[in-house]
């Protein structure tokens, strides 16, 4: 399984991997309209959090027993077996946040313009997640792992 | 009669939990499922979503269309099972057919309760409401017989996601809850109140303290309720959503031990050899008490069908424990709570409460020997997972409450060995 990884020992809270984040789930896919015009419509997938001089950031691990996927009523989410990648259907979801109340990173958020939950799907349509990309101090890089 | 090496009966999330189980374990070994309902497996609390008209028929389906044809499971739908017959290992249908297994699931769910002593609750016009079939029956009663009041009661989760169903029809709602208010169960007072204003200004009324003695009657059909006090609430529809109750018709006199529902072991296996019982109709081991409850809700019944599937495959699986939680939306206010959320008072539980009064945003939790053993959030309930997640991980949180209590708190603040497991994707259970 592939992961993004967090090193907080780079990470130096410029939360670029928030607005990066927001412009590769943003329909312009522009930056400057993304974030001007877009944001509090859509929202991040991807979460800064800091305590004092330690920041890092906080996505989707795509668990292996994920707690979401067993908690949501409408099957909007699903772990692929052969991937191991979490995915999410906003079509089958109704918003009843029962990943929100389980995710235990708490990296589902809530989209409250469409009414439907929101998480990192590693940037399935460019292949490469914009967070990792775009990360100036290279905190956040893909790890696999051997399972 | 027919025989399988396993036999699912129920088709929600413990039966399909069951499949998927069975099928990590067992590629091939033949799954066949039973279930009393014709429909495909169905998202069962979206029924009042449908009511409302939020999803449409396609959206109903908790599984892709080919699901079952992909994971090799012979389905027969519209067959009730009767009767478990542990000594033979055979399921007798309702209609006569017999079937033999080597594995069984009894996973057919709960059965709504209805009031025994309710003169008039027979009547055309008052309905349960817990299938796919009893939504198309309200809807066509609703337009056949153009009803603009209803009366639902019970304000518990299905209580209340009804009315939120019947509001956007555009009906007139009451509510009648035999307690002191909503969602007493899962809810402490301050969130219950902050709910029961979100349904005042959605312009439904709610009585509490009281429930009807009787439903009344015009031209043989319901036309509204009468109150212990007298009072008359017109309404052509009634819906009863006092409970649900584990269905436990199926194995009386199997030898099946049973108490409020079927006894289920920690892999999810009865007492008796190659029966296993999962989701709404199990009793099973409950995380905070160590007892043996029943807690129907869908992210425990999918858990424990999943593990029962493992263990009846072969595998050797541990359920960890449930716990009961829920996350509820009525009229555009979110609450979502776990565990216990009203303590008693001088049993040494820690209570830490938030309230903002103007943007109803609440924050509850319920500590006890410096452990999270419950929480309520309400409006801003963002990040509630994390806190779940402390609670099912048995997490020692001493020093960090008050940052909990924050809106804005994170896994940042969490001892580090929990917060490496979650990150690295291992989930909560230590």
């Amino acid at each position: 399984m592939k992961r993004i990884v967090a090193k907080e020992e780079y990470c130096m809270n410029c939360r670029l991997c928030e607005v990066y984040c927001l412009v590769s789930h943003s329909r312009s896919k522009d930056l400057i309209k993304a974030f001007r015009q877009e944001r509090g419509e859509i929202v991040p997938r991807i979460t800064v959090e800091r305590l004092g001089p330690v920041s890092f950031a906080v996505q989707c691990r795509h668990c292996d027993e994920p707690a979401c996927v067993e908690a949501c009523m409408t099957g909007a989410l699903h772990r692929d077996p052969a991937t191991g990648e979490v995915t999410h259907d906003p079509q089958r979801c109704v918003g009843c946040w029962m990943c929100v109340m389980v995710c235990p990173t708490g990296a589902i958020r809530r989209d409250r313009n469409g009414h439907v939950a929101a998480k990192c799907d590693l940037c399935l349509e460019t292949g490469t997640p914009a967070c990792v990309a775009n990360c100036p101090n290279e905190a956040l890089v893909i790890e696999e792992d051997n399972d | 009669m027919t025989s399988t090496k396993y036999l699912i009966i129920g088709n929600s999330a413990a039966g399909v939990g069951c499949v998927e189980g069975i099928r990590q374990t067992d590629p091939t070994g033949e799954i066949t499922l039973l279930a009393k309902e014709t429909e495909h497996a169905y998202s069962r609390p979206l029924i009042t979503y449908l009511l409302g008209g939020k999803v449409d028929e396609a959206g109903m389906a908790y599984r892709p269309a080919d699901f079952y044809v992909q994971q090799r499971v012979k389905t027969m739908l519209g067959v009730e099972a009767a009767k478990v017959d542990p000594a033979a290992k055979t399921v007798t249908c309702a209609d006569g057919q017999v079937i033999g297994y080597e594995k069984l699931l009894i996973a057919n769910g709960g059965k709504p309760i209805t009031p025994p002593n309710l003169p008039g609750a027979d009547a055309p016009g008052v309905f349960t409401f817990t299938t796919w079939g009893d939504a198309r029956a309200i809807e066509q009663y609703i337009a056949a017989n153009d009803v603009k009041e209803a009366v639902v009661i019970g304000g518990g989760l299905i209580g209340l996601k009804s009315v939120e169903a019947l509001t956007a029809r555009g009906l007139k709602v009451t509510v009648l809850e035999l307690a002191p208010r909503i969602l007493a169960v899962t809810l402490d007072q301050d969130a219950s109140d902050l709910l029961a204003g979100a349904l005042a200004s959605a312009g439904v009324k709610l009585l509490t303290n009281t429930t009807a003695q009787r439903v009344d009657l015009e031209n043989g059909k319901a036309a509204g309720v009468t109150l212990p006090d007298g009072q008359k609430i017109a309404a052509g529809l009634v819906i009863l959503a006092i409970g649900v109750l584990p269905d436990l018709s199926l194995v009386a006199g199997s030898g099946i031990a049973t108490e409020r529902g079927i006894l289920a072991d920690e892999r999810l296996a009865t007492n008796v050899e190659g029966v296993y019982a999962a989701g709404d109709v199990a009793q099973a081991l409950e995380l905070l008490s160590g007892e043996r409850r029943s807690i129907p809700i869908w992210p425990n019944a999918y858990r424990q069908g999943f593990i029962a599937g493992v263990n009846m495959a072969g595998g050797d699986k541990v359920y960890e424990g449930g716990l009961a939680m829920n996350s509820v939306e009525i009229c555009g206010l979110a609450t979502i709570s776990a565990g216990i959320t009203s303590p008693p008072e001088g049993q040494g539980y820690q209570v830490l409460t938030k309230l903002d009064p103007k943007t109803k945003n609440y924050r509850k939790l319920v500590l006890k020997d410096h452990h999270l053993v419950g929480y309520v959030l309400v409006g801003d309930v963002d990040r509630a997972g994390i806190i779940t997640g402390l609670i099912k991980g048995r997490v020692e949180v001493k020093g960090l409450e008050e940052k909990l209590l924050a809106p804005d708190f994170g896994l940042i603040s969490l001892p580090a060995m929990h917060r490496e497991r979650v990150t690295a994707g291992l989930g909560v259970w230590s």
